[in-house]
């Protein structure tokens, strides 16, 4: 059998859209200078809370407004003990995922196999049908559309205006930020609502429009790769659109793959997106001050006001 | 006259200890005003409270006769007071165009606002690259950032933190000018310091605090240092003393020692050499960011090396680790006191085990003695009289003093055949430092070898026997420190580096 690279492509846009948006949300949070581990866990809650609210009110739009909701929601807890309580935010953004997962599974309890709507594609019939470019430009979801629009945002706000600058600083250095006037608490907490989200909007396109079911623990580890995409972009958001799609090739490929029945086991082609994803990780930041240049100086540090 | 600035009664406690009690005093238009006090003064919190990073618990303060009360930077930037912060208030991965427009509440675009920073910096002999990365700059040029950031918003009154403590004496010199002629355009500066000369040099009048009171102000050109330092510790001060030996035999010899530093804006080592013989003082002074990390990592053995590029008495132990190199007999005290020379969140006793464990033999068969490490941590106590309840408190819990003299103390007392400290006495009052220099000195007259680097030029000048200066990596020739001048020294540590004066 042969793999049809127009399909391909299509397909990996496809899968590579909730890590997009999981990442790009991620990496504004980690250039306020906060680690969220708990991308998984907003994620899931995307996913759920979308598919609930597509079966119970038959409209996508809700559903997307409802998987940011549910994302954002998590996130939440995560800043009020990150920046409020001044909690850790490792064990904080684990816990977040495993709290995430288990919330999730209770309120889709009897969702799973429900019917949702069919969501319409943006554009017209005639354009997707051109040949080759149409299925490839021309085809997606609005949502597709919409996170690399948000990756041109992004790297616009952060380059390009005062408010990305300001974000940056407090990534930066958050104690210089607080003695320049600049409300770090504040900035942060805005940083990792946006960041929930982005990912309830990635889980919630997982759930309405590319599985169209409700499964639990259907994220399957996306919230890890987008982790390690920011990573891997170091925190630069074209590198993570890069990035998500070649995650996202490899997971289509894989499928293919196993599908064209290749020689090699199926366990094996089923990890490869994953060891490929461990494998960059390693060659990027085994160039330690090139990886260090870039990653936000207080990533992770948390902030007293003492003074 | 009115006064620009007016201060009355301002007061803030903090639990446990009020910073300011009851302060009060005026500060006219184009006058440089000195604050002087020592660590724990209360001078910090006296100016963030001008600033508005901290609000007064009681009292007023009066701005051009006007109610003054900055509820946050902005407003007090608004106002016209800017402030140059002690602990630089930059971010290194950041361009010093976009450090300026961080500090401004309604920066121009980013073309204009290169070109102003170039003409203010070409007016007040100031040069600095606006593209260039923060990180990439030396001490001297982060803190024309940070003036060049106050002086874009025209302030009326300039706060100071301790400006000096990171410059070369040439560089101290073009600062001054700067100063001296703002001040001259009617902008007036509010000088914190404890470096007296500094102060007699530059200022109109002076503030001195103690304990968190104003107890009492002078015109610094008209009194003596010691008279203000004595109002400032409240005693007089003795200067450390010592009697004159001869030299012995060559203790630690370093040669051909190049390091390539860990951190993308670390400095590197190039072909340092140098040697330290028993009962000698070898002083490295520098200013912070040109080696000194990297060549205390080096003598330490965080970072190894050549075996060959260090010798102790003859004996090669460049490629060995710090154990190691403890168990023979080279110490060393870094300059971090938190996280480096101790472990915060780590009683003291436990702090002691850290270093001492192998020459004090604190342990046994892999079990920590605990009553013998209690026994050496109070010994460091009492002989280094560390205020302290007792060797079980956390060592982030001693002030930077008392801390320090710990530090210095748990590895004198493990009776080292060399010891290398780095910035002894940085941040600590003054009757602490002596206390530590007279203490380093007493060891060297035992006939240990110490090697001492510092940025204070004049502890240096104090104590070493013999000077050097490490500039960018590189250690000059050494030289006698008796006799040598201020701008010989300046000149040893490479000049100002590229500051000139403007041709008025």
């Amino acid at each position: 059998m042969i793999i049809d690279p127009v399909t391909l492509i299509v397909a990996l846009i496809t899968v590579a859209t909730p890590v997009l948006l999981a990442a790009i949300g991620e990496l504004v949070v980690e250039k306020s200078g906060v680690l969220n581990l708990g991308v998984e866990g907003m994620m899931i809650m995307g996913a759920v809370c979308g598919f609930i609210a597509a079966h119970e009110s038959g409209s996508p739009t809700l559903a997307f407004v409802a998987g940011m909701a549910g994302g954002a929601a998590l996130s939440v807890i995560f800043a009020v003990l990150t920046q409020l309580l001044m909690a850790n935010q490792v064990a904080s953004g684990l816990a977040l995922t495993l709290f995430g997962l288990g919330l999730a599974a209770l309120l889709g309890v009897g969702y799973p196999g429900q019917p949702i709507p069919d969501v319409a594609k943006p554009l017209p019939e005639a354009i997707r049908e051109i040949e080759v470019i149409g299925p490839i430009l021309f085809s997606h979801d609005l949502v597709t559309y919409l996170a690399i629009a948000l990756v041109v945002a992004v790297w616009l706000v952060l380059t390009r205006t005062r408010a990305g600058l300001i974000l940056r600083a407090v990534g930066e250095s958050h104690d210089a930020a607080h003695a320049l006037g600049y409300k770090v608490v504040r900035i942060r907490f805005l940083a990792i609502l946006f960041g929930g989200a982005c990912a309830g909007l990635g889980g919630a396109f997982l759930s309405v429009i590319r599985v169209e079911n409700w499964v639990e623990g259907m994220t399957a580890g996306a919230g890890w790769i987008a982790l390690a995409l920011v990573v891997f972009a170091s925190w630069k958001p074209w590198r993570v659109l890069l990035g998500a799609w070649l995650f996202g090739g490899i997971a289509a490929l894989q499928l293919r793959l196993q599908a064209a029945e290749v020689g090699v086991p199926v366990a094996l082609l089923d990890a490869s997106p994953y060891l490929v994803t461990i494998v960059v990780l390693v060659v990027i930041s085994s160039d330690r001050r090139r990886a260090s240049m870039n990653a936000p100086a207080a990533l992770g540090r948390i902030f007293h006001a003492s003074s | 006259m009115t006064a620009l600035l007016e201060i009355e009664g301002l007061t803030k406690a903090y639990p446990g200890v009020v910073a300011n009690d009851d302060v009060s005093f005026a500060i006219q238009p184009g006058e440089v005003h000195a604050l002087l006090g020592e660590n724990g003064a209360g001078k910090s919190t006296l100016v963030k409270m001008i600033y508005g990073l901290v609000k007064p618990d009681r009292g007023a303060m009066r701005l051009n006769g006007a109610a003054y009360a900055p509820a946050e930077p902005r407003a007090a930037r608004g106002a016209g007071v800017a402030m140059v912060f002690q602990h630089f208030s930059l971010f290194e991965a950041l361009s010093v165009a976009e450090n300026v427009a961080l500090g401004m509440e309604t920066p121009p675009k980013p073309r204009d606002l290169a070109r102003q920073i170039r003409e203010v910096s070409e007016t007040y002999g100031l040069p600095l690259d606006p593209d260039r990365m923060v990180g990439d700059l030396s001490a001297g040029e982060r803190q024309r950032v940070e003036i060049i950031r106050c002086l874009l918003q025209d302030p009326k009154l300039l706060i100071m933190d301790e400006p000096t403590s990171v410059l070369t004496p040439q560089e101290v010199e073009i600062l001054f000018h700067t100063l001296r002629k703002l001040s001259a355009e009617g902008t007036a500066i509010l000088y914190i310091s404890h470096k007296l000369e500094e102060i007699r040099a530059l200022c109109d009048a002076a503030t001195i605090l103690r304990l968190g009171k104003k107890v009492g102000e002078c015109t610094p050109r008209e009194v003596t240092a010691a008279h203000m330092a004595e109002l400032m510790v409240g005693k007089s001060l003795s200067a450390p003393a010592r009697d004159a030996s001869k030299p012995g035999e060559v203790l630690l010899h370093v040669a051909g020692l190049s390091v390539t530093p860990a951190s993308p804006f670390g400095t590197p080592l190039r072909e340092v050499a140098l040697e330290v013989r028993a009962g000698e003082v070898l002083g490295i002074g520098g200013v912070a960011g040109n080696g000194q990390d990297e060549l205390l990592a080096a003598l330490s053995g965080e970072t190894l090396v050549a075996p060959g590029a260090i010798t102790l008495k003859g004996a090669p132990v460049g490629a060995l680790g710090p154990n190691a190199r403890r168990a023979l007999g080279l110490l060393c005290a870094p300059e971090e006191r938190l996280g480096h020379a101790a472990a915060p969140d780590m009683s003291l006793t436990e702090n002691a085990v850290l270093t001492a464990r192998i020459r004090k033999g604190l342990d046994r068969s892999g079990f920590v003695d605990w009553g013998k490490a209690k026994g050496f941590a109070e010994e460091i106590i009492a002989r280094f009289d560390v205020r302290t309840p007792g060797p079980g408190v956390a060592a982030r819990a001693l002030s930077g003093g008392n801390l320090q003299k710990y530090v210095i103390g748990r590895e004198i007392l493990q009776a080292p055949t060399v010891l290398v400290v780095n910035q002894p006495t940085w941040g600590v009052d003054a009757s602490a430092a002596a206390a530590i220099r007279q203490a380093l000195l007493d060891l060297a007259q035992g006939g240990a070898a110490v090697i001492v680097i510092s940025q204070d030029l004049d502890e240096l000048l104090e104590i070493s026997d013999r000077f050097c200066a490490l500039n960018e990596g590189r250690l000059s020739a050494p030289r006698p420190a008796r006799g040598l001048t201020m701008e010989q020294i300046g000149l040893m540590l490479g000049g100002a580096h590229d500051m000139h004066e403007v041709v008025a």
